[in-house]
């Protein structure tokens, strides 16, 4: 805990963004006590799912080789993958996220089935490899290819939406700390995520948790791996830079 | 009113035609559609997770409701603070007021974006409700 606060605080100084300073991760509106819980993989119940995807990681199914044929000793190997997505994938030029550069190595590489979104294997895996990422800076790519990805995501975050009119940045930029019923309103940076939700009794992805929001203002709520929530994924990513990796994060 | 209407998608449902109401400084005098408003239903809009819902943002005199909000300004005293149609402009848009509130409007169905298929075309609350609500407020006079 302490090595990662000291990680984080001099990660914190290194940044070049501004407004990295000024944003704090998902955990700094937790209370004490699940803070703690958060950082305790016995307690913290999104280790199960961490567990199932690191199982699965090693598990061969018929003749397609396992993801750690590949990725051997994935600790060293995928550690901090996870801090650079979504990121531009070279073949297609598409904005891409983890949950979907998984879902490609399994149809492409091991041509398999796709596992779909929060399907309890692709929330572990998913868990599994944000794990192996626990306490680095988020580290994502906004120039180059990214950049028009960025700019949409910036749009999605700023415009009002749904029937109650309301946009991300009205809350989770300007009423900060604020309560909304019982509970407090953070930066929005899902650097938790997957992340176990006392709400949903299980781990959830990213977008999931955005489709909670989009219903909550009364707003189309888009489909899983819609191109708007990715690129509000990679404009979250892009504004929690330098910030510790959470995942699974443990969140009301 | 002027609002312009921006692309909404297609609708799910024809647009209700709202019930026209006039504007007389920050105030919406007269009750819509003529209606009267009942304060003990108007109470419970304002408590309804699903209708009003108006604790997630606003504190009111409910010691049964643990869970309120900070955003908006207390409520206790606002039938104190604002007449019958100041409270009604308050809820059918505030933005009329201030362009950059975080109040949604209540009774607007112009000018939204990627409103969700089951609530296009709708407001968030019909005439009857906003007076309900309008009759409630007015009479939270103790700060």
């Amino acid at each position: 805990m302490t090595t990662r606060a000291a990680l984080f605080i001099g990660l914190s100084l290194a940044t070049t963004v501004a407004t990295a300073q000024e944003i704090r991760p998902g955990s700094a509106f937790l209370s004490p006590e699940m803070r703690r819980q958060q950082s305790d993989e016995a307690r913290n119940p999104g280790f199960l799912w961490v567990e199932q995807g690191e199982e699965l990681f090693s598990r061969r199914s018929g003749e397609a080789p396992a993801c750690i044929t590949c990725h051997a000793d994935p600790e060293r190997s995928l550690k901090g993958a996870a801090t650079r997505y979504p990121q531009v994938d070279a073949g297609s030029g598409k904005l891409i996220n983890l949950e979907g550069r998984i879902e490609q190595c399994r149809t492409q590489r091991q041509r398999q089935p796709a596992f779909g979104y929060e399907s309890p294997e692709l929330l572990g895996l998913t868990a599994y490899l944000a794990s192996l990422s626990r306490g680095l800076p988020m580290s994502v790519t906004t120039d180059g290819a990214a950049k028009p990805y960025l700019d949409a995501g910036k749009a999605v975050y700023e415009r009002r939406q749904g029937q109650l009119n309301l946009s991300c940045r009205q809350c989770h930029d300007d009423l900060v700390g604020e309560k909304l019923r019982g509970d407090t309103i953070s930066h929005g940076v899902g650097t938790g995520y997957p992340a176990y939700r006392l709400e949903w009794n299980e781990v959830g992805s990213l977008h999931r948790r955005l489709r909670a929001c989009s219903l909550g203002v009364r707003a189309t709520q888009f489909d899983y791996g819609a191109p708007e929530y990715l690129a509000l994924e990679l404009y979250l990513a892009a504004r929690a830079k330098g910030l510790p990796l959470e995942s699974p994060g443990l969140r009301r | 009113m002027t609002a312009v209407v921006l692309a909404c998608g297609t609708s799910a449902r024809p647009a209700v035609a709202l019930e026209p109401y006039a504007i007389a400084g920050d105030a919406i005098p007269a009750p819509l559609a003529g209606l009267s408003g009942d304060a003990q239903r108007g109470r419970a809009v304002v408590l309804d997770r699903t209708r009003g819902n108006c604790l997630i943002c606003h504190r009111v005199p409910e010691p049964d409701e643990p869970f309120q909000g900070t955003i908006g300004p207390p409520l206790a005293d606002v039938g104190a603070r604002l007449d019958d149609g100041q409270l009604r402009l308050r809820l059918v848009d505030a933005s009329l007021l201030n362009p950059e509130t975080v109040m949604p409007p209540y009774f607007r169905t112009e000018g939204l974006r990627d409103v969700a298929p089951q609530f296009r075309g709708l407001p968030a609350l019909n005439a009857q409700e906003i007076e309900d609500v309008v009759a409630y407020l007015a009479r939270l006079r103790t700060p």
